[in-house]
C-alpha cells in the first residue's frame, strides 16, 4: 500500500499560519476592524466554515481542547465534519462540554455557559461588512469605515422601524466595538449580543470566502446599535426549554410531528445535557415520565 | 440729502458683435441730477434713448464712461463702476424701478409679486403681503386676481402690478418707465396721485412719460434726451 | 452686508493633459448670494463645478472656504475626513441625475434623515419628524415619507434630493443642471421651489446651467464660459440684457421666444 501523504499539524503549512496569526494579531490591536487575509483552498467549499477553519488551524496547539458546534448543536453535520477534520489532521483532543475547551469553534451562536479568561471562541463569518447590503462598493464602505461614517448603519435600522414599527433585525445585529468600528457579529441571533460584551474570552472572526480576520480581544466594549426611543432589547421566549426546564436562554423550535406539535428546547445542546445532568427537567420530559 | 442721483458724463455705445460688430452709440457726455421731492421727465422722440438711460442708471445697462452717483445708506456709490453686489444692496434700498413690461415668473401670485422687494427688506411675510394688498386695491386690480400669477393678466393688469411693486417700498429714488402705458383714466389718475405721495415724502423720480395728463400733472421738468443723442450730433 | 465672502476661489486651472478643463478661473461668492455658471456642452463649466466642490482635484488654483468657526481654509489641504464632514453638513450637491444623489432603494424619509443619523442623531421620532417636515417644504406629501424613491417621478426625485441636501442646514449649495430633463411643468415648480429656499434659508448657491431663463430666475451674478474660460461675467441682468462679447451675444439671441 503507498504511503498517504501526511498533513502537516493542522492541515495548514507553517508560513500560513503565520500568515494569518499577523492578520490576528492585527484584528486584536484593532478591535472590530476588517484585516484582509490571503484565504487558502481548505478541503470544504466556500460557505462551509472554511475562514473559521483557517483561524482555528492556525492557532491551535497540541494541548487544546476543541469544540465545534453549529447552530448550538455539537451533532449537527457542519460541527461533526469540522470536529472530524481537525481529529485527522491535528490529533487534538475534543470535547462537547463548554467549560472544557480551550478552543470553541462556532457557527451562527454563542454558547450559553460564560466563558472563561482561557478560552477562544472563533466564528464563522459568511459577510463580514455589516454595510454591505446598503452599500455595495468596497471602496466606500472601506472609506466609511476609516472615517468612522456609520450614519448608513442607522438607516438600516430606521427603515426597519419605518417598515415594521420596531427594529426588525434579530440576527446579525450590527455593534459597535470599543466605540470605534462598527462590526458584523456574523449571523448570531442578537440575543448573543450582550454576551460578546466585555467577555472574559478572545473572540476572532473569519470569513474565508470574503478573506477578512476581524477580531475583539478580551473585555471590550461591544454595544448594539439603536436609537434613544428604540432601544436594542433582546428576544423573550413565553416558555422555558421543554427538556431541562432552562429560562433566559435561546431556544430552538422542534416540529414534532405533521399536526403542528413543536417543542422549544435549549439551541446549545451542551448546556441543555449539563442541566438534565444536574437533575433539571423541563415540561416535556415531566410530562413523558409521568406517561 | 436734497440730490440723491447725479449723472456725470456718461456715455454708452452697443456694439453688436452679430452683425460684424457694427457700433450703435445710444448717448453721449450725459450730465444731470435728480433732487428728492423732484420729478425729471426724460423727454425726446422715441428710440432717442430713454430706455436705455434709466436701464443705465438701474444698473440693468452697462457704461462706458462717466459715473451714476447714488445717494446710498451713508455713502455716494457709483453705479457705473459698482460691482454686482453692491448694485443689489442699491437696488434693495435705495433706487427703485418701475419697467415697461412686468417680466412674470411662473407659479409666483401677484399679490407675492407684489410683495418681494418688502420680504428682501426683511419685513415679515405677513404685513408685507397686507401692504401689497392696500395697493393693489388702490389701483383697483380686481381682488379675485390678487393670488393669481400674473402671466395671464391683461397688459394693464401686469403694468399695475408692475407699479405696486415698484411704489411699495421707502426707496428715496424711482426709476419710471411709461408707467400708465396701459391704463385707463380712472388709473391713471391713481397713478399720478401715488407719484405725488411720493414727492411729497421726498423721494427722487426720473421717469419717461408718454402720456400728456401725467406728464403735466406729475412733472417738474423736462430733460430733453435728444441733446444727449450722438446720432443727432452726427448730423 | 457680510464684509467678508464665503467661499474665494483663486486660478482654478484643470488640464487633462493637452485638454484644457478649465483655465484661470477666479471669483468669490457673499453669503446668501447665488452665481450661475452659464456655457454650452464642453464649456467646462461642470468641470468648474467640480472643481470648487473639490470632487476632482484642480491642477493648479486654490479654494478658500469660510468655515463656520470664522476661520479660512484652504480646501485643498483639508484631510479627506474634513472635506467629507463638511460636504455632508455645510454644504449640499444637487446632481443633474437625482438618482445620484439619493438612495433609491431606501425610504424617502430615510433619505433625509441619512445626514442626521450620519452627524450624530439617535432619536428616531425626532428624525422622522425632520424629514416629513422637509418634504412637506419640498412639497412631496407627508404619506409618501415611507416610499422609495423608486417610486418616485422625476420632479419628485429631485425635490428629494434637494430636501436631502438642505436638511442640515448647508451654507453653499451646488447644482448641476438641476432642471435638466424635467418637464417645463416640473421645472417652473422646482424653480419655485429653490428661488423660495435660497431666500429663506440665506443660501448661497452655484449653479450650473445652460438655460439662461434658470440663470435669469435664480442667480444674482452670472459667469459665461466658453472653451474653459470666463469670458464674461457680472450682475446676471446686465449680462444678459447688455451682454458685450461676442459668444455672449450670440448665446443671449439664440434662446427661442415662446
Amino acid at each position: 500500500m503507498s504511503e498517504l501523504a501526511t498533513y502537516n499539524f493542522a492541515y495548514l503549512d507553517e508560513q500560513t499560519k503565520r500568515m494569518i496569526r499577523r492578520a490576528i494579531l492585527k484584528a486584536i490591536a484593532i478591535p472590530g476592524y476588517q484585516v484582509p487575509f490571503a484565504s487558502r483552498e481548505m478541503p470544504m467549499p466556500y460557505g462551509w466554515g472554511t475562514g473559521g477553519v483557517q483561524i482555528t488551524a492556525a492557532i491551535i496547539g497540541p494541548k487544546d481542547v476543541l469544540k465545534v458546534i453549529d447552530q448550538g448543536a455539537d451533532d449537527t453535520t457542519n460541527a461533526v465534519s469540522i470536529r472530524a477534520f481537525f481529529q485527522k489532521v491535528a490529533n487534538v483532543a475534543v470535547t462537547t462540554h463548554t467549560a472544557d475547551a480551550t478552543i470553541i469553534q462556532t457557527r451562527h451562536r454563542i454558547p450559553e455557559a460564560k466563558l472563561k479568561e482561557n478560552q477562544v471562541l472563533v466564528y464563522q463569518v459568511p459577510i463580514p461588512e455589516p454595510l454591505r447590503f446598503l452599500e455595495p462598493r468596497e471602496t466606500e464602505t472601506r472609506k466609511m469605515h476609516a472615517l468612522e461614517e456609520y450614519g448608513l448603519m442607522h438607516v438600516k435600522l430606521y427603515e426597519d422601524i419605518a417598515r415594521n414599527g420596531r427594529i426588525a433585525t434579530t440576527y446579525a445585529y450590527p455593534v459597535k466595538v470599543a466605540g470605534r468600528y462598527v462590526m458584523d457579529p456574523s449571523p448570531t441571533p442578537k440575543f448573543d449580543n450582550p454576551k460578546m460584551h466585555l467577555s472574559d474570552a478572545l473572540q476572532l472572526f473569519g470569513a474565508g470566502r470574503e478573506k477578512r480576520i476581524y477580531a475583539v480581544p478580551p473585555y471590550t466594549e461591544v454595544v448594539s446599535l439603536d436609537f434613544e426611543d428604540h432601544p436594542f432589547e433582546v428576544q423573550r421566549f413565553d416558555k422555558p426549554c421543554a427538556l431541562c426546564g432552562a429560562e433566559e436562554v435561546y431556544l430552538d423550535e422542534v416540529i414534532l410531528d405533521d399536526k403542528g406539535g413543536r417543542m422549544f428546547v435549549c439551541s446549545d445542546t451542551d448546556h441543555c445535557e449539563d442541566r438534565r445532568a444536574h437533575g433539571h427537567v423541563g415540561a416535556m420530559l415531566a410530562t413523558e415520565a409521568a406517561e | 440729502m436734497a440730490t440723491p442721483l447725479v449723472v456725470s458724463e456718461v456715455s454708452k455705445s452697443f456694439t453688436m458683435h452679430l452683425r460684424d460688430g457694427i457700433r450703435l452709440p445710444v448717448v453721449a457726455d450725459v450730465s444731470f441730477s435728480v433732487a428728492s421731492g423732484e420729478c425729471v421727465v426724460l423727454g425726446g422722440p422715441s428710440g432717442i434713448g430713454k430706455s436705455s438711460l434709466l436701464k443705465m442708471i438701474y444698473g440693468n445697462y452697462a457704461v462706458d464712461t462717466g459715473q451714476i452717483l447714488v445717494k446710498h445708506e451713508d455713502r455716494i456709490v457709483d453705479l457705473a463702476s459698482a460691482d454686482p453686489r453692491t448694485i443689489l444692496d442699491v437696488r434693495r434700498a435705495t433706487l427703485g424701478y418701475v419697467s415697461q413690461f412686468l417680466r412674470t415668473v411662473p407659479r409666483v401670485a401677484a399679490l407675492d409679486v407684489v410683495a418681494e422687494p418688502l420680504l428682501a427688506r426683511g419685513e415679515n411675510a405677513a404685513s408685507a403681503r397686507k401692504r401689497a394688498a392696500d395697493l393693489l386695491a388702490k389701483l383697483n386690480l380686481p381682488r379675485e386676481l390678487w393670488q393669481l400669477p400674473p402671466a395671464t393678466f391683461s397688459g394693464g393688469e401686469q403694468q399695475r402690478v408692475n407699479i405696486a411693486r415698484g411704489f411699495i417700498t421707502d426707496h428715496a429714488i424711482l426709476l419710471l418707465d411709461e408707467p400708465t402705458a396701459s391704463l385707463d383714466a380712472i388709473n391713471r389718475r391713481v397713478v399720478i396721485g401715488m407719484i405725488e405721495e411720493k414727492k411729497e415724502r421726498g423721494v427722487a423720480l426720473l421717469g419717461i412719460f408718454h402720456d400728456e395728463e401725467v406728464r403735466d400733472a406729475v412733472g417738474d421738468r423736462i430733460l430733453d434726451v435728444s441733446k444727449f443723442s450722438p446720432r443727432k450730433a452726427a448730423a | 452686508m457680510s464684509t467678508t465672502p464665503l467661499l474665494k476661489v483663486k486660478d482654478i486651472s484643470k488640464f487633462y493633459g493637452g485638454r484644457t478643463g478649465c483655465r484661470d478661473v477666479s471669483f468669490e461668492l457673499w453669503p446668501g448670494e447665488v452665481l450661475a455658471i452659464v456655457g454650452e456642452s464642453g464649456s467646462g463649466k461642470t468641470t468648474l463645478l467640480n472643481c470648487i466642490s473639490t470632487r476632482l482635484l484642480p491642477t493648479t488654483g486654490s479654494v478658500e472656504y469660510h468655515m463656520r468657526d470664522g476661520v479660512y481654509r484652504d480646501l485643498f489641504r483639508m484631510n479627506e475626513a474634513e472635506r467629507r464632514f463638511l460636504m455632508r453638513t455645510d454644504w449640499g450637491f444637487v446632481h443633474q441625475n437625482p438618482a445620484d444623489g439619493l438612495r433609491m432603494t431606501v425610504s424617502a424619509g430615510a433619505n433625509v434623515g441619512e445626514r442626521l443619523m450620519a452627524v450624530g442623531n439617535r432619536h428616531y421620532g425626532n428624525i422622522r419628524e425632520t424629514a416629513i417636515d422637509w418634504l412637506g417644504r419640498v412639497e412631496i406629501d407627508a404619506d409618501r415619507v415611507d416610499d422609495q424613491p423608486r417610486a418616485f417621478s422625476g420632479g419628485m426625485r429631485q425635490r428629494l434630493q434637494i430636501a436631502r441636501n438642505l436638511v442640515t442646514g448647508p451654507r453653499l449649495v451646488f447644482m448641476d443642471e438641476p432642471t435638466g430633463g424635467l418637464d417645463v411643468s416640473v421645472q417652473a415648480r422646482l424653480l419655485d421651489l429653490v428661488r423660495g429656499l435660497v431666500h429663506d434659508l440665506g443660501l448661497s448657491a452655484i449653479i450650473v446651467t445652460h438655460d439662461l431663463a434658470v440663470a435669469r430666475l435664480l442667480s444674482h451674478r452670472m459667469m459665461v464660459m466658453k472653451d474653459g474660460q470666463v469670458i464674461e461675467q457680472g450682475l446676471t441682468d446686465r449680462v444678459l440684457d447688455d451682454p458685450r462679447e461676442p459668444y455672449t451675444q450670440l448665446l443671449v439671441s439664440s434662446i427661442l421666444q415662446v
